[in-house]
């Protein structure tokens, strides 16, 4: 019978189609938008913030990197808290993404200093050698800012008057790296998830010199691009006269230092990588 | 046949040789963003990097070679199997302009960065109005011509047709609601996971509407036209297409396992996906059993070997497509090569095979000519299988191997390779994927080649004699 009614049959397919859409793709709204799911932490962009993202959105950032961390041990140790209902109220569009060519970036606020992001913007290559990413020296231009206010009102974000004069004279980069620091730093989970280490620590390695090779290896890897080739300091402090004991090292490396832009070590390398990369930083010290 | 007959036909010509300019466009962007990859300098901001021709790359095929070469076909097809005329050839030679000027604007806005960053639905308001324009010509089209039949009985390849002229209709309409801040800028009426949620309702039943319904439609028409034989059972395909219809509405947030989607909207996506096996391989069986007493037309008819390969690749994704949507399976390959090596597998093996045979049939009786070249054609073909599968399988090894070190931990629980370590062993796989577009972009190179001799200089003769 069907074969011979086309409109029939045309509304018996849209009717099809619907069904599947009421419950998986209309009803959904109910759940998400559950007032419980909210985080008062969570705040809106500010107006450098969003055109920031704007930025991100017009390079197409999200062809290569997600934002959002999965509740799996290899994401959460990599990147931070699993990612949350709550933590995305205020992204028109979503930024999750399908592809980590790069890292995720949901939480990339707080982990490195803005300097770190103003010199790996520039030329990712000079800080980590064999990364993949396009440079974008070019963000380095006056940042448009005709449409802020416009921006600011449709998406229903505080600002005032002053917020949009201050945006005089900044770059696209200064948009861009404002809006990667507030990635995913609204709720304090940094400071939940620093590894405490307890206990008395003892370099397992002192006086090895056999690990040396292997600690320098992971030093130029991990370390060199703040602290520089040789321990002189860059964006970090200078390493080569420190003075502190190798237990407060392995702690600050391990545990990092969130006020002072130091990442956290320990999830990504483990206690043992830690100790080789003090073990160098130290003996490194003493020549 | 043709022209004769009274069909319009001259139109189907215009969208078959601009659906293959943009389909030539597509893959020599995608050769090009793959070499980027490898080779980070090779991107030339602002305009020319990743990013931002990515998007290009992606729209270029599944609107440019894709719809547009659906839009000849459907134009083709329904005409015949209503024995009657376009219902205005002249809106249809309308469509053709715009759908040019729609594809062109695409990929000029995308290079300028107005982008709304949402998967294949990335194109600004103005652009995307103008697409809603051209699917409603076209839909009306082809609905007032069925309307109009003069054969009863509609035949199964129609049936995919007006699905996914009212699928495709429904998720742009939902997907694209913004709010417009200026003309080349909006924001999406939906923020964070109902966004996502939205999203990927859409992004995979433009895999069912555009990349699976279509290739359909012409598969279920041509394998009959090509073998001389009938399909092998009516009943299964309306099984399978009702089951398919319905089934893949639900299978969206697969893409977003693990996410902060509700928990039941993943499951029921998971369990959709696993059931999805059974309409799609309903379409297979289906043609592989019309191909009983047939086989040996693998070895000396061309337009049947494509077709095959093609429908067998078809199986292979649907299978793989279902293991990938499992929570655990999901967690390991997810955001990682290995889903680009699924995708091109679909793109390049099931729904391209399926378009050069469905061209491969109609040109020469368009210009009134046999085939230039049936060398040529073989040649066409073994590129394009193997270009296709040193790309999907080295994305496949790409994606385990870094999937594996990317969840390797210390007997201390820590991780055991950073990013970057895992990252630097793509390269290899890299180099071997732009490998295998460079043999696939040679491909096309034969195929156009072929096409043009065949207008030009193939021997005229009546081809409808073909079995």
């Amino acid at each position: 019978m069907l074969e011979k009614k086309p409109i029939i049959f045309l509304l018996l397919a849209t009717a099809t189609i619907l069904i599947g859409t009421m419950i998986t793709m209309v009803a959904p709204f109910k759940w998400i938008n559950d007032p419980k799911l909210k985080i008062a932490e969570v705040k809106p962009y500010t107006p450098l913030q969003l055109e920031g993202r704007d930025i991100y959105i017009r390079e197409g950032c999200n062809n290569c990197h997600t934002q959002t961390v999965r509740p799996l041990l290899a994401d959460v140790e990599r990147y931070g808290d699993y990612s949350k209902v709550g933590e995305f109220v205020y992204d028109q569009p979503f930024l999750w993404g399908s592809r980590r060519t790069g890292p995720d970036l949901a939480r990339i606020g707080g982990k490195y200093p803005d300097a770190w992001h103003y010199k790996h913007m520039a030329d990712p290559q000079s800080m980590v050698p064999r990364s993949n990413m396009p440079k974008y020296a070019f963000l380095q231009r006056p940042l448009d800012t005709a449409l802020t206010s416009r921006k600011m009102k449709a998406l229903h974000f505080p600002y005032t008057p002053a917020d949009i004069e201050a945006l005089k004279g900044k770059t696209e980069l200064d948009a861009m790296v404002a809006y990667m620091q507030k990635l995913g730093s609204d709720i304090p989970w940094r400071k939940a998830a620093q590894a405490a280490v307890i206990g008395e620590l003892k370099n397992p390695y002192q006086e090895d010199k056999t690990v040396l090779a292997e600690g320098k290896a992971i030093y130029d890897k991990e370390c060199a691009q703040c602290h520089g080739k040789e321990l002189q300091g860059e964006i970090g402090p200078s390493l080569a006269d420190i003075d502190k004991p190798d237990a407060e090292v392995f702690r600050i490396t391990y545990g990092g230092l969130p006020a002072g832009g130091m990442p956290a070590f320990g999830d990504a390398l483990g206690k043992d990588k830690v100790w080789k990369v003090v073990n160098y930083i130290k003996y490194h010290q003493r020549r | 046949m043709g022209q004769q007959e009274g069909y319009a036909d001259d139109v189907v010509k215009g969208f078959i040789i601009w659906s293959i300019v943009w389909g030539l466009v597509a893959v020599l962007l995608g050769v090009l963003i793959s070499l980027q990859l490898a080779w980070p300098q090779l991107n030339f901001p602002p305009y020319f990097t990743y990013g931002r021709l990515r998007p290009i790359h992606t729209n270029a095929g599944i609107f440019g070679w894709g719809i547009g070469s659906f839009m000849a076909f459907f134009f083709y097809i329904t005409q015949r199997l209503t024995r009657t005329r376009l219902w205005s050839p002249k809106l249809a030679r309308f469509q053709l302009c715009l759908f040019n000027v729609v594809i062109a604007l695409a990929a000029i806005t995308l290079a300028m960065g107005m982008n709304r960053s949402k998967e294949y639905a990335e194109l600004e308001w103005p652009v995307a109005l103008l697409v809603v324009v051209l699917w409603v010509i076209f839909s009306v089209n082809i609905i007032m011509t069925i309307v109009k039949r003069r054969e009863e009985q509609m035949y199964i390849s129609l049936w995919y047709i007006m699905a996914a002229l009212v699928g495709v209709a429904v998720l742009y309409l939902v997907n694209n609601v913004g709010i417009p801040i200026s003309l080349t800028k909006s924001y999406s009426a939906y923020a964070g996971a109902n966004d996502a949620n939205v999203q990927w309702w859409y992004g995979h039943n433009a895999v069912a509407m555009v990349l699976t319904a279509p290739p359909l439609a012409l598969f279920y028409y041509f394998l009959p036209k090509s073998t001389g034989v009938p399909i092998y059972s009516h009943r299964m395909g309306v099984i399978a297409f009702w089951s398919l219809i319905f089934m893949y509405l639900w299978t969206g947030a697969h893409h977003l396992l693990w996410t902060p989607v509700p928990d039941w909207v993943q499951t029921l996506a998971m369990a959709f996906s696993i059931m999805l096996i059974a309409p799609s391989w309903g379409a297979v069986f289906n043609g592989y059993f019309s191909m009983n007493g047939q086989w040996h037309q693998m070895r000396d008819n061309y337009l049947v070997k494509f077709l095959i390969f093609g429908i067998t690749f078809y199986g292979l994704q649907t299978l793989q497509g279902p293991s990938q949507a499992v929570r655990t399976f999901s967690g390991f390959i997810h955001y990682t090569d290995w889903v680009p090596g699924h995708v091109h597998m679909g793109t390049l093996g099931w729904v391209s095979l399926v378009l050069f045979a469905s061209i491969y049939y109609i040109f020469p009786r368009l210009y009134g000519r046999e085939i230039y070249s049936v060398g040529m054609v073989n040649l066409h073909f073994w590129l394009a299988v193997i270009g296709q599968l040193i790309f999907s399988i080295s994305m496949w090894i790409a994606g385990v191997q870094q999937a594996a070190m990317l969840h390797a931990t210390n007997p201390d629980g820590s991780l055991h390779y950073s990013f970057m370590e895992t990252m630097i062993e793509l390269y290899p796989y890299w180099h071997a994927r732009a490998f295998g577009g460079v043999i696939y972009f040679a491909s096309l190179l034969v195929f156009i080649y072929n096409l043009i001799k065949t207008a030009t200089s193939g021997k005229p003769a009546p081809v409808a004699a073909r079995p």
